[in-house]
């Protein structure tokens, strides 16, 4: 007995030591940064609160580095088998030492052989410089984790909660996750610190503006989703799990479905004005399943939204250009975003949705020295190779590369619906005018005459590129009156369900980058 | 001093603010005309219109301060 007392009450012992993280004074430093215990975070996370813990005792005999810095778990998030890595900065700042890196590549293992999804709660300063033989270049070193996450990449969703610094080479877990959810005001990202950019390049910035959550989500792309605080980040992450099947094997699950949102009817929401602005998310809402919205990249190239909703209760992928902002043109990071996007639903199996009012990309020097044709090609080329079921609906214009963008007829959407308001053209009747007339229209000296004479040519213009002229000559498959657009969604989404595309005997295509 | 930028290069198309006009956030001050489209150019904060920096007609670049508040 007393033996078996002493066994009992020295894992007893070890464990309220592993349990307790590390010193109270940072525990207290973490509550004034609005932040959670690791422990914390997972009680959230996981269903219940339970969860199974792989190399918990790791390095427990060095006294201060309870677990390493690091939890690896495994348990149910939404009813669904998941792993998890999640860092501890109570330890050390939540830095990776030898066991660390290895505790996250043996977690990143099971999830790849158990096909599951596999979600990182990062927190880290980064390596701890004095361990760096043992953890940075080895064959298990750090570089193994990423070496996993690309592997990884879409044969199951993995999925980035950031609750305080990614640094370093450490700044490249978030840039292979599917997906990239920041605390505002904690999380960060940045492969220099501000304090060695003075040192090395000399430039005085805050953290805030060079590697904030903000920064991250509106201005560089790296990051998906703003939150407030770290229950949001959890409860997004989990909405976000939802829509995902384990593996890409697996097809999303069905849910109960639900009405739309009441609201104006989509008559009501399109201008008949080509060129006025209207909101796109409004027409969205007239589309989908009411609450169903998951705004990805919300706040960066808000000229086209891309988000996963639900129709039916079928998940589907929304990529839409919104005329409210900069006018739906497409510009390198709309076409960035939205093929990154378009990959994701590709790679689990969501089929997807184009909703396409757009006059085109933009042209100008600005753009054509930032290389906006090898961004459009990633565009196209994502939208090109995707294999699931997809719809394009032309809801407005569709000018020029704006409609191959928008999946148009020649990149095989299983059917090009348009609205009774649709436009489809290399060009919009004012500048197509132009182009071809200018000189004619130099020509006439009188102003009245040369107006008249535009006016004249436009409408010859929309003649030829009248919607009914394109259905006879079946360039598009259906014009459907927008009261029934949600209807026919449904149900072309549910009779493609089935839909195969044997991949062509290569190795991969060469990307655009 | 809070600037509102031009989203994107174009034409100025309407100014709808005058100088010394509050203004609240998301409010449009500006129209812009490139690619055929109105843009809508809406002020992120709220605030009192000090200078306008452009005028109708005016070719403006991404970046180009178009309204700056006091």
């Amino acid at each position: 007995m007393t033996i078996k007392t002493t066994y009992n009450e020295r894992l007893e012992d070890k464990l309220t030591g592993i349990f307790a993280g590390g010193h109270p004074k940072y525990h207290e430093k973490m509550k004034e940064q609005n932040k959670l215990f690791v422990r914390d975070r997972l009680a959230l996370l996981f269903d219940d609160g339970k969860y199974l813990e792989d190399g918990r005792f790791a390095n427990c005999e060095a006294g201060d580095l309870p677990a390493d810095g690091v939890v690896t778990a495994t348990g149910k998030v939404g009813g669904q088998q998941v792993c998890v890595m999640a860092n501890d900065s109570t330890v050390k700042a939540g830095s990776w030492g030898s066991r660390t890196v290895e505790k996250i590549i043996r977690i990143q293992e099971i999830a790849e052989k158990t096909r599951v999804p596999m979600l990182y709660l990062v927190d880290s300063a980064g390596a701890r410089i004095t361990d760096q033989l043992d953890m940075f270049p080895n064959r298990r070193g750090a570089g193994k984790i990423f070496h996993n996450q690309v592997r990884m990449s879409g044969f199951v969703p993995q999925i980035c909660l950031l609750f305080g610094p990614s640094a370093a080479g450490g700044a490249y877990i978030p840039a292979f996750c599917d997906i990239v959810i920041m605390v505002e005001g904690n999380a960060s990202m940045y492969l220099g610190s501000p304090r060695m950019a003075e040192k090395v390049i000399g430039e005085k910035v805050t953290l805030e503006e060079m590697g904030g959550a903000r920064m991250h989500c509106s201005v560089s792309g790296c990051g998906d989703v703003l939150v407030t605080n770290e229950q949001d980040a959890i409860s997004e992450a989990i909405r976000y799990l939802a829509y995902f099947p384990a593996n890409f094997t697996e097809m999303p699950k069905l849910v109960e479905p639900k009405s739309v949102k009441e609201g104006r009817s989509l008559e009501a929401i399109i201008p008949e004005n080509q060129n006025a602005p209207f909101d796109m998310y409004e027409a969205i809402d007239q589309l989908i399943d009411e609450g169903s919205f998951f705004d990805i990249k919300k706040l960066f190239a808000p000229e086209i939204i891309t988000g996963l909703a639900r129709i039916e209760g079928r998940a589907v992928g929304i990529i839409a250009n919104q005329p409210k902002a900069k006018g739906g043109v497409l510009f390198g990071d709309s076409a960035d975003k939205a093929a990154k996007f378009i990959n994701l639903c590709d790679a689990f199996g969501i089929p997807l949705l184009f909703l396409a009012d757009v006059p085109g990309f933009m042209i100008g020097t600005k753009v054509e020295r930032a290389g906006i044709i090898r961004h459009g090609a990633k565009l196209i080329m994502a939208m090109s190779s995707a294999t699931v079921p997809k719809i394009s609906v032309i809801v407005r214009k569709a000018y020029g590369a704006g409609l191959y963008a928008m999946a148009g007829p020649a990149f095989e959407p299983d059917v090009c619906i348009a609205l009774p308001t649709a436009q489809i053209a290399v060009m919009g009747p004012e500048a197509a005018v132009n182009a071809v007339f200018s000189n004619k229209i130099e020509a006439i000296e009188d102003p009245k005459e040369r107006l008249k004479y535009v006016q004249e040519k436009h409408q010859e213009y929309r003649e030829q590129i009248d919607i009914y002229k394109l259905a006879s000559e079946m360039i598009i498959d259906e014009i459907v009156a927008p009261s029934d657009l949600r209807e026919v969604l449904a149900m072309r989404f549910s009779a493609y369900s089935t839909k195969h595309i044997p991949q062509p005997p290569r190795k991969h295509p060469v990307y655009p980058v | 001093m809070t600037k509102i930028q031009s989203t994107m290069a174009g034409t100025v198309f309407n100014i709808v603010v005058k100088e010394g006009e509050e203004v609240t956030a998301g409010q449009t001050v500006m129209i812009l005309e490139s690619m055929k489209m109105e843009i809508p150019v809406e002020a992120e904060t709220a605030g009192k219109v000090a200078e306008i920096n452009a005028q109708v007609g005016d070719f403006v670049n991404e970046g180009d301060v178009l309204v700056t508040f006091e």
